[in-house]
């Protein structure tokens, strides 16, 4: 393979397919696009193409299918685990200019939209009967054809699943430029299933049905105050066995309460050890009733004080702090790493126990925000990059929270995907057998290995002829199939 | 004639290794569970090997306080129910039980290896939505796992996606990590009636966009007459039953009426999507064509029940008549034929599959076939497109 550079046919080409001033090919550029959401991996690719319709993505894919050169396909950018990282040999695609909502269908709950449409827009379009569950803390910019690769969840999906439960179709560029339309409950395998979360492995998706339901008429949020995440802890779970679904339980720990309330001033109380939001939506009376019963639960699980959102601007209040918590960071640390562990919920005091004396021992502080609901947790490790060996320290640091949840029977990610930054820690999820399976899979999709590679799996595979004792089916006897 | 040998592994590697002899021996497995669908599919190449799951009948875990649990694939689901049941809890999947030849009923192997599902499909999806996690054993002796034991996970493909549904053609499932959901103790349902399915349909629509969070929403049709059945639960389920009722009545439907002893109710409707002498047909659309299926299934003297609010009905007919249904059904339907006599199941293809319309998909279907079985020791024959 030669590699191409700004010059070469393969550039000819894409400025041919998409016109010249959508393919950038010099290094300033080019900078945009050096990373996504992970900013510390950087990485130039030789090109970043930013076509306009489906067929130009399909063309520019086939144009690199033909060149023999490897491409990512990139959304908005707001990816966590470096999975929209460009290869330095080969193009980025940029789908940020598919951004039509093609079809709005509300009798049938549909939406059909382009890649490069935002989260939020779908809600937009379907507001206010209707809306669209999956809501990355990104949702006003991150896109959906984004959503698509990593699965995203949010807040809400506790009750309301994750992107592949909301997914009903889409029609998919392969990596040797041909389209192929995939259906939610086909006759035949859930391609479309197997697609969604793959991290733009498999294909990139260029037109995205998407199923919406009715918005919930009523919605009330409580947030609680407890001495230590123990006590919330606990409470979660009488919660959950009380077989109460809340729309979201979302805990933070002192640290991060420390934080979100220096940005935001909510009146978040400061002395204590946890905070709990619990929203509850659905039909009315069964919201006024689970209110009742959350208050009672709360406070038997030792909840210093709670407190009801009397309004949407006091419900828009404590929602803005959490999300906050992220952001402001900063302010209590000059930079730190996010991780996307997932526990089982009943494990969560004991795994947080093993964080902070981790921390101690690592001489470093850590955040804890977390959708308590589902087990998510982000543990934001805090560090100074301007003193020697911390920012090392916090990775190693890091690495051992996600050891702490995989030991205890959980995931390396819930939400993040495994892009470059978690590929490392897949073995410790996963045996060798087990990634050869998944390694069929993107074999059959890809088997040139074209669609963002050196991505999820930890060590660069090939595809190799399909293995094992040859045996002709009657189909390809009978000249109806043939062997790939 | 060729004799049909039985293999009954009791553990993942006796499962496993069966298999690979099978591979290595050239011999043709078919993969059972309790037997309860074996009819479904494409008839298939006659098998040299049985590997039956009901050895693997364990409930490895059921962690209560997480609302997970893991299941052996031959562990039958309504015995798995009833430990739920136990804590409180269920495995949100309904699909009838029961079949030719089988005591115990359904495994949930098979429910999950079929894509089976019954009215709770409506709220908490089908069985690709449920499992969180798969053990399989592929036809080289390869045991993998993939997903996790948490509802919440996105580290690596989504093989228990593929492997729902894939009706054995890619491997074995040994074992599937599920999410639980509270099983509440009380429910209400909701009934209107109406004799002309224009009205039907269109009151399914509005129903299916009230924000009441039915647990089940399904619509039943026989004789020129068809019922709607909204089943709420949870410690409101009476008012929002008779929210429901009323939105009917809006909707033009006669004879709403709230029933609070519903369980016969929802058997009946998993009961019809099972057809002992005739033809079975699943059919999926858009949800707003239900009129034109309640149409066909009219023209065709046939039975239908079905999930209102996602398009998809399982209609019961003369095996006569199954291409006079499937010419009057829309354009795009995907129709299905589960269950048929043996006279039927050889003339047409059960899958319905557009090969033109869907080629690509069929050829990546097959490339998906070829990598997980390529020596195709596993169901050979029996899925879409041959495969």
């Amino acid at each position: 393979m030669v590699m191409p550079s700004s010059g070469s046919p393969l550039v000819a080409d894409l400025q041919e397919i998409c016109g010249r001033e959508f393919v950038l090919s010099h290094q300033d550029e080019l900078a945009t696009y050096r990373s996504d959401g992970l900013l510390h991996y950087r990485q130039v690719p030789v090109a970043a193409v930013l076509p306009a319709t489906a067929d130009e993505v399909q063309a520019v894919v086939r144009a690199c299918f033909e060149a023999g050169v490897p491409w990512v396909a990139r959304g908005s950018g707001t990816g966590l685990s470096g999975g929209a990282l460009p290869v330095s040999d080969g193009v980025l695609i940029v789908l940020s200019r598919l951004r039509r909502i093609l079809s709005v269908d509300l009798e049938n709950a549909r939406v059909v939209v382009e890649p490069g449409v935002t989260n939020v827009a779908v809600t937009r379009a379907v507001s206010p009967t209707h809306f669209y569950p999956p809501d990355p803390s990104s949702q006003i910019v991150c896109s959906i054809g984004g959503n698509i690769a990593e699965n995203s969840g949010g807040a809400h999906c506790f009750k309301y699943g994750f992107t592949t439960n909301y997914v009903v179709g889409l029609e998919v560029v392969l990596s040797d430029g041909s389209v192929v339309t995939m259906e939610r409950d086909p006759p035949g395998y859930d391609l479309l299933g197997a697609f969604v979360g793959s991290e733009g492995t498999l294909g990139v998706a260029t037109r995205i049905a998407l199923r919406v339901i009715p918005a919930p008429e009523s919605v009330r949020t409580l947030l609680a105050f407890f001495p230590d995440t123990g006590a919330a802890g606990d409470a979660v779970t009488a919660i959950v066995d009380a077989g109460i679904v809340p729309g979201a339980i979302e805990m933070m720990d002192a640290l991060a309460i420390e934080a979100a309330e220096q940005a935001t001033g909510a009146g978040y109380r400061t002395d204590a050890g946890a905070a709990l939001i619990v929203e509850l939506d659905g039909p009315r009376e069964e919201c006024l009733v689970g209110l009742e019963r959350l208050m009672t639960l709360c406070a038997a699980a030792g909840a210093m004080d709670v407190r009801i959102a009397q309004s949407d601007s006091e419900r828009e209040l404590i929602w803005r702090t959490r999300r906050a918590a992220f952001a402001s960071m900063g302010r209590i640390a000059p930079a730190y790493y996010v991780q996307d562990g997932v526990i089982p919920r009943t494990r969560l005091a004991e795994v947080l126990r093993q964080i902070d004396a981790l921390a101690a021992e690592y001489q470093l502080r850590v955040a804890n925000v977390f959708h308590a609901g589902d087990g998510n947790l982000h543990p934001l490790v805090c560090y100074d990059a301007s003193v020697e060996g911390e920012p090392e320290r916090a990775e190693e640091l890091a690495g051992l929270i996600i050891k702490a949840c995989v030991d205890a029977g959980g995931s390396i990610t819930g939400e993040h995907g495994v892009g470059v930054d978690k590929k490392a820690y897949m073995p410790s999820m996963f045996g060798e057998p087990d990634l050869d399976a998944f390694q069929r899979l993107r074999c059959a999709f890809d088997p040139h290995g074209r669609a963002n590679p050196g991505k999820v799996m930890p060590t660069p595979r090939l595809c190799g002829e399909v293995p094992g004792p040859y045996r002709q089916h009657p189909l390809e006897r009978a000249g109806v199939a043939e062997r790939f | 004639m060729s004799t049909v040998t039985i293999e009954a592994p009791a553990t993942f590697e006796e499962a496993a290794a069966a298999l690979a002899a099978a591979t290595a021996e050239g011999r043709r497995v078919r993969i059972v569970g309790a037997g309860t669908k074996l009819g479904w599919g494409n008839p298939g190449t006659p098998a040299d090997t049985e590997l039956h799951t009901t050895g693997l009948d364990r409930i490895l875990e059921h962690n209560a306080g997480d609302m997970t649990a893991t299941l052996e694939a031959g562990v039958p689901l309504e015995l798995a129910q009833r430990t739920f049941a136990a804590a409180g809890q269920m495995l949100a999947l309904d699909p009838p039980l029961g079949g030719p030849g089988s005591a115990s009923g359904a495994t949930i192997g098979g429910v999950v290896a079929t894509g089976d599902c019954g009215p709770l499909r409506h709220r908490y999806g089908a069985p690709r939505d449920l499992v969180v996690g798969v053990t399989v054993a592929l036809s080289d002796g390869t045991i993998a796992r993939a997903g996790g034991k948490v509802i919440k996970n996105v580290a690596g493909y989504d093989l228990p996606k593929l492997f729902a549904g894939s009706y054995g053609t890619l491997g074995v499932i040994l074992s599937l990590n599920v999410r639980l959901h509270p099983l509440h103790e009380c429910s209400v349902t909701a009934l209107g009636a109406a004799t002309d399915g224009r009205v039907l349909g269109s009151a399914a629509v509005a129903l299916a966009a009230a924000p009441l969070e039915f647990e089940a929403l399904d619509v039943a049709w026989s004789g020129g007459r068809g019922t709607l059945l909204a089943r709420c639960a949870g410690p409101e389920a009476r008012r929002r039953a008779a929210r429901a009722a009323r939105l009917m009545a809006d909707a033009g439907l006669d004879e709403t009426e709230l029933s609070d002893r519903d369980g016969r109710l929802w058997e009946r409707q998993r009961d019809h999507q099972r057809s002992e002498a005739g033809a079975l047909v699943r059919v999926s659309v858009a949800p707003t064509e239900l009129a034109t299926v309640l149409a066909a299934v009219e023209d065709c003297g046939g039975r239908l029940v079905g999930r209102a609010a996602l398009g998809t009905s399982y209609i019961e007919v003369e095996p006569g008549v199954v291409d006079r249904l499937r010419a009057l059904l829309p354009a795009r339907a995907a129709t299905v034929i589960l269950d048929a006599p043996a006279a039927l199941r050889a003339q047409v293809d059960p899958w319905g599959v557009d090969g033109e319309r869907r080629a690509g998909e069929l050829e990546l279907m097959r490339r998906v076939k070829m990598r997980f079985d390529p020596s195709g020791t596993c169901n050979p024959g029996v899925f879409v497109g041959g495969i």
